[in-house]
């Protein structure tokens, strides 16, 4: 009988100096400092709530994030596209790309609780990976973050059977920490992540730009320029999204100035030199693929086709 | 029937599904993608290298073997960004995925029911953790 107690004893200190060993800074900082005039509290009711099935947090978290920004998919259309039985669940790569499948834009968050805040406070969900039991005993689970109480220090969340889960911010960091505090977005083309970076936005723009009509493309890319003018990417998309409108003239425009801010981007003349014989302006537009050839790159091979293109046109 | 005749069929019947889950915009004669923008003639070369990876169906394979068939691993794949790829590529059992709270054994149970009173786990719904 004694044995039983102090092995229970034994075990509880244990256990305790073992816990000592897990702080939770993020949300120290975050209580200490109040970072970028973030509202008290925050709760988007809106987004609506689909209980999962079994071993389908990540359908049925992607699918609530999805139609917040105005999707209609159920978290059965997204289990094909995400689930794996193999693995009884979901990767983080697929959530991604599942978002990108469905028109939107998908953007991982740097591992940071203010910025998950700041981006709840600017109305968008954010959907997250936990870690909900040990690190030596994982279970993960995907689930999604719509409102906070910084008063009250609590995090609200749509996860799993529950509608409305409310966490002890502590609680929330333990459980986010152990799967490397992995957060992402989902919104609609053209809606910009409060706390973008420009690299990582115009990355996740790119990589949604095939699965979206190119208006919507035109929409991801105005909105990086706005911020970021001179990104050459976002400027050859807003070019290529144009030209795949038939809009020659935005496009025109779009890569001239691609040419003024990358003079050394082969890129940026070959495209303009393809707009340009697309208004059947022949002079001009060899000139400029005759540069876009000189100045090389890996894309020479497209510049030497675009340059045989325009010469067979002109002999016409 | 001709065993032939059976494979070309099927062969082409694939590739026709296939073809149903490619992406929406197609790339328009000499015009450069704008995927091509950020790219250094180095990583050019390693980008060439996943696709004939992507070719060699070794990517979608992984895939199948987790029981995903082959329609939809192809459009899977195709939904992920080169770097990505890599990223997935022979990876895949080490990485997370999101499941279940099913299967946990009764050792386990009893710590994680402390842990989660502590507020250092979430396992169990009806657990109130003390801050």
């Amino acid at each position: 009988m004694l044995f039983r107690v102090c092995a229970r004893l034994i075990a509880g200190v244990f256990f305790l100096i073992w816990l000592g060993g897990c702080a939770t800074p993020q949300t120290q900082a975050l209580l200490k400092t109040h970072p970028r005039q973030l509202p008290q509290q925050m709760e988007l009711s809106k987004v609506p709530f689909y209980p999962q099935e079994t071993h389908q947090c990540g359908p049925a978290s992607l699918a609530m994030a999805l139609n917040a920004g105005g999707a209609k998919v159920t978290p059965q259309d997204l289990t094909p596209q995400v689930y794996l039985p193999g693995l009884a669940g979901s990767l983080q790569v697929e959530m991604l790309a599942a978002t990108r499948r469905n028109g939107f834009l998908a953007y991982e968050l740097a591992p940071k609780l203010d910025d998950l805040l700041v981006e709840v406070a600017a109305g968008s969900p954010v959907l997250v990976l936990q870690n909900v039991a040990l690190s030596w005993y994982p279970v993960w689970h995907y689930a999604v973050v719509v409102g906070y109480d910084l008063k009250r220090e609590e995090i609200i969340l749509r996860s799993g059977l529950e509608r409305r889960q409310v966490l002890p911010f502590t609680t929330f960091e333990h459980t986010w920490e152990r799967a490397g505090y992995w957060a992402m977005l989902a919104l609609p083309p053209g809606r910009m992540p409060r706390t973008a970076t420009e690299a990582a936005y115009v990355a996740a723009a790119v990589a949604v730009e095939k699965f979206i009509p190119p208006k919507s493309a035109e929409a991801a890319y105005d909105a990086a320029l706005k911020r970021w003018p001179r990104n050459l990417s976002a400027r050859i998309g807003l070019g290529n999204a144009a030209y795949a409108q038939g809009k020659w003239k935005r496009a025109e425009k779009a890569y001239l100035q691609a040419t003024l801010d990358h003079p050394k981007s082969a890129i940026a003349y070959n495209n303009l030199a393809q707009t340009l014989a697309e208004q059947k302006r022949y002079p001009e537009a060899l000139a400029l693929a005759n540069q876009a050839v000189l100045l090389g790159g890996p894309e020479q091979d497209a510049a030497k086709n675009t340059l045989d293109q325009i010469r067979k046109k002109m002999r016409k | 029937m001709n065993s032939r005749f059976m494979r070309v069929t099927s062969r082409l019947l694939i590739a026709s599904v296939l073809g149903l889950g490619l992406p929406l915009q197609s790339s328009h004669a000499g015009l450069v993608g704008t995927d091509k923008v950020a790219v250094s003639a180095q990583s050019q070369s390693e980008r060439e290298r996943i696709r004939s990876f992507l070719d060699r169906e070794d990517v979608r394979k992984e895939l199948q073997t987790q029981g995903v068939d082959v329609y939809t691993a192809k459009a899977r794949v195709d939904a992920l960004t080169d770097e990505e790829v890599q990223k997935v590529a022979g990876k895949l059992d080490q990485m997370p995925a999101g499941g279940d709270i099913i299967g946990i054994l009764f050792t386990v149970f009893v710590i994680l029911l402390v842990t989660d009173i502590l507020g250092y786990t979430k396992v169990f719904p009806f657990t109130r953790s003390i801050k």
